[in-house]
């Protein structure tokens, strides 16, 4: 998928198909989608939490910095985004 | 968790909340999911009773919200429940044939808050669907299909697959796709109700399955990323039951018409079971205390083979209501499965109905899902 080729410029928005919100009584970020649900880790839920459609891959990385200074989370980052954008979760805002 | 020796003390929530509004329908599709007795029940939840569901609901942990029936569209509230739901910040589902919408409607929903469509098709070509649907609805169907996606919803096709559409499974396939669906449930047909009663005219052989099996698994493979394909076998031809409602009382509630509280859509045909109602009890008391959502939740209701069964946390035993209509008994192992006693018995009578020839299976006219023939059944 052409899509997957994520560099720090990328600008990721979730996709039409997938709702992200907070959902209390499952205490946890959700993707809602067609008849379904995924429960998102609390990193994945901080992660997505930043994907706007106007902050690239490089600012949702130093917006993570700034919450969990010290943490070492660039490929850790990447890597979920690289997952998310393999679930279908995400697409790219194209420039 | 675990689930080890007893029910759970404290049930799990309702995430999934299916809300008939209606048992009102312009089609009268031959393997409907609705009861039997459909005539019995004619009063309907008003709109405020609607908007208290949703709200306990929600409270309750509900997320995701099915809009079905009957045809949801009949009830011309449902802009108004739509709008609540998103309020509430419920995910919603409608469930629909398409008939009763146009384009203004379609518009509206999503201005409310809808998030999703699924649309049903009975076959891809209109004769076949036209048939099966009892209503000239194909074009129809085709048309708002396009509306759907033009006003960028996600968009679910659904068709039930049984023996008279089964072969035409890669014209269906291909129809999904120049609908440019998002996702297709290609689902056989579940014998309950008024499929129950069709099942000779219904229940695929195994030759045309293999057959489905390889076409929907070759698109699958071929539309991977595109287009999700979901491809769910008869259950009458495995040797594990299906989990059916991920459990009874764990994970879904479905309000029917008349404000009846089920576990399933089907459970009504469950002798001895008195179902709450939303008129009188509150959602909460309905999903943490009443006996009908308690009756069948954790295991131990269960049993032998199920009892003891390593898989039992897996598939709970299968369905209740299978397990009824198969054995007399709702407590058994659900006749899928290969451990149960009955199962021979399944496999024989599967065996009988499918020797049928295609002429044969024809030659008895299908029984309609309506009003006419719900009020003569019941005499």
């Amino acid at each position: 998928m052409s899509d997957s080729s994520l560099s720090l410029d990328t600008v990721p928005r979730i996709s039409p198909m997938f709702r992200f919100q907070w959902e209390e009584a499952q205490e946890s970020h959700v993707l809602l989608y067609p008849e379904g649900m995924v429960k998102l880790s609390g990193s994945a839920g901080e992660i997505l939490g930043l994907v706007d459609g106007k902050t690239s891959v490089a600012g949702i990385i130093d917006a993570l910095k700034l919450k969990f200074p010290g943490a070492p989370l660039d490929n850790d980052v990447i890597n979920f985004l690289e997952t998310a954008y393999g679930q279908g979760w995400l697409r790219t805002v194209n420039a | 968790m675990d689930r080890a020796g007893s029910a759970p003390l404290t049930p799990s929530k309702p995430l999934w909340l299916l809300a008939e509004l209606t048992y009102r329908c312009p089609l009268q599709c031959p393997y409907c999911s609705n009861p039997l007795d459909i005539a019995k029940y004619k009063d309907e939840l008003t709109t405020d009773q609607w908007i208290s569901v949703l709200q306990q609901s929600r409270k309750m942990g509900a997320a995701q919200l099915g809009f079905s029936g009957g045809e949801p569209l009949v009830r011309q509230d449902l802009e108004v429940l739509i709008a609540e739901a998103r309020r509430l910040g419920y995910y919603s589902n409608l469930i629909t044939s398409g008939i009763g919408m146009n384009e203004d409607r379609v518009a509206a929903f999503k201005e409310a808050g809808l998030d999703h469509i699924q649309i049903s098709f009975q076959a891809s070509d209109e004769e076949l669907n036209n048939y099966l649907g009892g209503s000239d609805s194909f074009r129809h169907k085709y048309e708002m299909a396009r509306v759907v996606k033009k006003h960028d919803y996600p968009m679910v096709l659904n068709i039930v697959i049984h023996r008279q559409n089964i072969d035409q499974i890669e014209d269906i396939i291909k129809m999904t796709i120049d609908l440019q669906a998002d996702y297709v449930e290609l689902a056989s047909t579940q014998y309950y109700g008024w499929s129950k009663l069709n099942e000779a005219g219904l229940l695929p052989t195994r030759e045309q399955l293999a057959r489905a099996e390889k076409i929907a698994h070759d698109y699958q493979d071929r539309m991977k990323g595109k287009m999700k394909i979901l491809y769910v076998v008869p259950d009458y031809y495995e040797t594990r039951p299906k989990a059916c409602m991920n459990g009874w009382g764990s994970i879904f509630l479905t309000i029917a018409p008349d404000g009846s509280a089920l576990p399933c859509h089907a459970a009504r045909q469950l002798p001895g079971m008195s179902f709450p109602n939303v008129k009188d009890t509150s959602i909460a008391s309905i999903w943490n205390e009443s006996s009908a959502f308690m009756r069948f939740r954790g295991d131990d209701w269960m049993q032998e083979p199920c009892r003891s069964c390593s898989e039992k946390g897996k598939d709970f035993g299968g369905c209740r209501c299978q397990a009824f209509m198969l054995t007399g008994d709702a407590t058994n192992a659900d006749p899928v499965c290969g451990k149960s006693d009955h199962h021979a018995a399944l496999v024989a009578e599967v065996n009988r109905l499918t020797a049928l020839s295609l002429a044969e299976v024809k030659a008895k006219p299908l029984v309609f899902r309506n009003l006419k023939n719900s009020r003569e059944l019941a005499s």
